[in-house]
């Protein structure tokens, strides 16, 4: 209980002083985290959508696969992340290895499968809703997917919030493949790791409490910049 | 304008699960409407509409039209289905498509929301509207790309007289200004006063088709009689 309350006392310092340490950490942990849920999204929006509307032989083994791959243990994807990027790896020659890139891209792995998942489901739903509609309009595959996407798109905004929240947390797989450098790929999630570990568990609490903020931050960011929450509009 | 019509179906059979739902069964629509079908529940109607339509697929038989243009026939469904958009998007949906100017786009809908009397309503969710204004926007949607053919699957069914009237006359206005209805319902007094021609649909096949004065004043069949006095008809 006491470590807690020193943990609130350590964010609440941490925050009032404009730590700069603290500022460019939590900084590096939004760019990294908002880059990989965009191009995951990028991914994994018209991934599920497509599986949503089309019919095709292996469909029903790809959203298993899927399924599936949503549990993938982030350190094994960080350890295969590393393997592709090190030096002796295929990719090696790219000089991925311990920079934010390589985090991002762990990241996208681990979170492309989540959201992917969640869009289907939800536009599934949605499309038995629309289909005959859609067919009797002869939309094209192309403008079917297209109305999917807008008209689900709290949904997906809620799948995109999911793989928000998976990402902003990780941490297996971006120590590994970031390496936690101070000033280059420490990040808060593996700058609590290291603090832990150091056994300053008030300053780990407050970095953590500062992280849960950050994270309930941008979730409402994005609710009241999308409206979700005002009756009626769509 | 290429004339459509006749629409030829020739044994046309539809089976779903290993059942058959309609056919084998025969039906030729002239040019001249509207065209009403009738018959007890689970007879087949709403299946030989959407078969004419093009969107069930027939297992064995044909469908021929004289020239098919699917953007010309529209289909309005039993249960309203609206997108999850304002009142004016839904209507301008069908133009979208089409990759209408948005000038003719606004004409149209303006035109539409005054016929319907949904003007006060353009910008509110149609997902808020009642089901017998729903049904007057999927009608309106519908008529909205001016099409040589409206199917109607039982459009006011579960509505009350005045939302009932109101479809009729939207009904009666299409006719007039040339779209031909082909069109399902359960109300004989509604069959007496759209039709010109009436179906009669037994047990999945088509039973009778015959002027519509005839078929109330002469029924050719004693089914059909026993239809049109309200007995039950198995």
């Amino acid at each position: 209980m006491v470590e807690i309350l020193e943990g609130l006392k350590a964010a609440f310092f941490l925050v009032i002083t404009f730590d700069a340490e603290l500022w460019e950490i939590s900084l590096r942990s939004l760019r990294v985290t908002l880059t990989a849920l965009l191009i995951a999204s990028l991914i994994a929006i018209p991934l599920g959508t497509y599986l949503a509307v089309q019919r095709f032989r292996y469909r029903r083994f790809v959203i298993s696969f899927i399924n599936a791959l949503m549990g993938l243990p982030p350190v094994v994807v960080g350890l295969v992340v590393y393997i592709l990027l090190s030096r002796s790896g295929p990719f090696g020659v790219l000089n991925l290895l311990f920079t934010p890139t390589a985090m991002i891209i762990a990241q996208v792995i681990i979170i492309t499968p989540v959201i992917a998942s969640i869009a289907h489901q939800s536009m599934r739903e949605l499309w038995a809703e629309y289909h005959d509609l859609l067919i009797s309009l002869n939309a094209s595959k192309r403008q079917r997917i297209l109305t999917l996407i807008w008209d689900g798109r709290r949904n997906l905004l809620t799948a995109a919030l999911a793989g928000f929240g998976r990402a902003i947390g990780e941490v297996g797989a971006i120590m590994i493949v970031g390496g936690n450098i101070d000033h280059v790929t420490r990040v808060l999630t593996t700058a609590i790791a290291l603090e832990t570990g150091k056994g300053d568990f008030a300053l780990a609490l407050g970095l953590g409490f500062v992280l849960i903020g950050l994270a309930i931050l941008v979730n409402l960011a994005i609710h009241t910049l999308s409206q979700t929450e005002q009756e009626g509009r769509w | 304008m290429t004339q459509m019509f006749p629409l030829t179906l020739h044994q046309v059979l539809v089976r779903r699960s290993g059942k058959v739902v309609i056919g084998p069964t025969d039906l030729v629509l002239p040019p001249d409407g509207p065209t009403i079908i009738i018959g007890p529940n689970g007879s087949g109607k709403t299946t030989v509409l959407r078969v004419m339509h093009g969107i069930e697929r027939v297992t064995s038989g044909t469908v021929t039209w004289q020239h098919d243009d699917p953007s010309q026939h529209a289909f309005v469904f039993q249960s309203p289905i609206v997108l999850r958009r304002s009142v004016c998007e839904n209507l301008a949906y069908p133009l979208r498509l089409i990759k209408t100017p948005k000038p003719e786009i606004k004409q149209a809908v303006d035109h539409w929301l005054e016929r319907i009397g949904l003007s006060d309503a353009r910008h509110s969710p149609a997902m808020r509207l009642s089901g017998g204004e729903r049904q007057k926007l999927a009608i309106a949607r519908a008529l909205i790309r001016k099409p040589q053919v409206l199917f109607l699957d039982e459009p006011c069914a579960n509505l009350d007289g005045h939302a009932t009237r109101e479809i009729e006359a939207l009904l009666q206005e299409a006719s007039a200004a040339g779209t031909r209805l082909v069109m399902s319902t359960h109300d004989m007094g509604q069959a007496r006063r759209l039709a010109r021609d009436l179906v009669f649909m037994l047990d999945g096949k088509v039973h009778d088709v015959s002027g519509a004065e005839a078929a109330f004043t002469r029924p050719a069949t004693k089914e059909l009689a026993a239809f049109l006095r309200g007995d039950i008809v198995i």
